[in-house]
């Protein structure tokens, strides 16, 4: 093409070994993100839940499915390769998103406090409880308390 | 003068040459991919922020635990994992093509593009399996204080928390006879449903395993229209980059590339058939694995 200046050539073999090192990557980290899914599934089913433990499970899924769109983008769709003019005019509209995630996110988090504090039906009808609950033992008076 | 005109026309960029050095069908493939990225985004990040308003949200293990031809077996994960490997195969198998076109290699490109439409057909026979699954596969939902057998629809979903063992008790007495009939009839496979139907509603209840029932009541009306709705759009996606890889099946057949000179029409095809499999990672991420 004539406007394009200067081509990439890339050998066969230097290909071939970029296509099956990002493949075996690509494929290695979604085989970790199932095993963190499965045991954010067996951490669900146990009888005390750690909720910190989860969300930490949570976001490790989350930055390993970065690091898989990051190669996908870099390598397959060739991105890594362009000039860096290129690259900017791509990536930096897409740092919206921190801001798009963030705001958004931040705000349904808030709807819901608001309404668990001022809905008690609301409250009351979706708040998960444990399990295997137990009947509710009526309170037992507190001798401090009278 | 002739010359002179082609050489006008193919002056896209003034001056010729391209900022990018990239060809300018290229650079706009990358723009249009930048802008569905953010149509993408701001369903998810809507799917998001329903979620974050939410007390409570269906496990999606609980709710992607079917494979085909295991009955009810609980195998959280699998289907979907495999549907993943599927499209990563499928966008390694398009960068072989689009290198095979690098090449000038005719039927390189015809071959590896023939296994990306293979792979592209194969995920979307996974994605009907499932939705069907989804759909038609109905389980115990308390409504209202009784009983009801319900899939996953965009109005209603069987996702909601487990019900306690008392409560259960208490929905089946004012469950209609029918619906008795017909758990009774998922529990005993070998049981006539014409025959149970016929039965007297206390008969019926005495023949339920309730030990192995597992109750829910319904799940957040949100659940079912983002989950058909996005993976839906990503679907429709997928059928589109098939329909486009075909197109470039019979255009390469047909020697369209190889009389041009070059094969950059298969790497903007490539770029969109590799979004489609970015796309779905972060499908993959918010539905099935949060």
């Amino acid at each position: 093409m004539s406007e394009v200046t200067f081509h990439h050539h890339i050998e066969d073999a230097e290909f071939k070994k970029r296509v099956r090192k990002t493949t075996i990557l690509l494929s290695v980290i979604t085989a970790i993100e199932l095993g963190i899914g499965l045991t954010i599934y067996t951490i669900h089913k146990g009888e005390n839940p750690s909720h910190l433990l989860v969300l930490m499970f949570k976001g490790l899924v989350c930055i390993l499915t970065l690091a898989k769109a990051y190669y996908i983008v870099s390598v397959f769709m060739h991105l890594g390769d362009e000039i860096r003019n290129m690259i900017m005019t791509i990536v930096v509209p897409l740092m919206l998103f921190i801001w798009f995630i963030a705001a958004f996110i931040i705000d349904g988090n808030s709807y819901k406090n608001l309404r668990n504090n001022y809905d008690r039906h609301f409250k009351e009808s979706t708040m998960p409880r444990p399990h295997h609950a137990e009947p509710a033992a009526p309170e037992e008076p507190k001798p401090g308390k009278q | 003068m002739a010359n002179t005109a082609t050489a006008q026309q193919t002056k896209w960029w003034s001056g010729g040459k391209s900022p990018f050095n990239l060809e300018y069908g290229k650079v706009m493939m990358w723009y249009f991919l930048m802008s569905d990225a953010f149509t993408f985004g701001a369903f998810l990040i809507s799917y998001g922020t329903i979620r974050f308003s939410q007390n409570f949200w269906p496990d999606p293990n609980v709710v992607f635990n079917a494979f085909p031809g295991t009955g009810h077996t609980n195998l959280p994960l699998a289907f979907v994992s495999v549907m993943t490997f599927i499209l990563i195969i499928s966008s390694v198998t398009m960068v072989l093509a689009v290198h095979a076109g690098h090449n000038g290699d005719k039927n390189g490109v015809m071959k590896w593009l023939a296994w990306t439409i293979v792979g592209g057909l194969a995920f979307l026979g996974c994605q009907a399996w499932e939705w069907h699954h989804l759909i038609t596969g109905e389980h115990i939902t308390l409504i209202d204080g009784k009983l009801e057998l319900i899939g996953q629809t965009t109005r209603h979903n069987p996702w909601g928390q487990l019900v306690d063992h008392n409560e259960m008790l208490d929905a089946i007495k004012n469950t209609p006879a029918n619906v008795l009939a017909e758990i009774v009839h998922e529990q005993k496979h070998d049981s006539n449903l014409a025959e149970l139907l016929k039965l007297p509603k206390d008969q019926l209840a005495g023949m339920l395993n309730t030990a192995e029932m597992h109750v829910r009541e319904k799940g957040p009306v949100a659940f079912g229209g983002y989950f058909f709705g996005i993976t839906g759009f990503h679907g429709f996606h997928v059928f589109s980059g098939v329909i486009i890889n075909i197109i470039m099946l019979l255009m390469t057949r047909n020697n369209v590339f190889q009389n041009k000179g070059h094969y950059l029409m298969i790497e903007k095809a490539g770029l969109y058939w590799h979004f489609v499999d970015l796309v779905w990672v972060f499908v993959f991420l918010c539905f099935y694995l949060i």
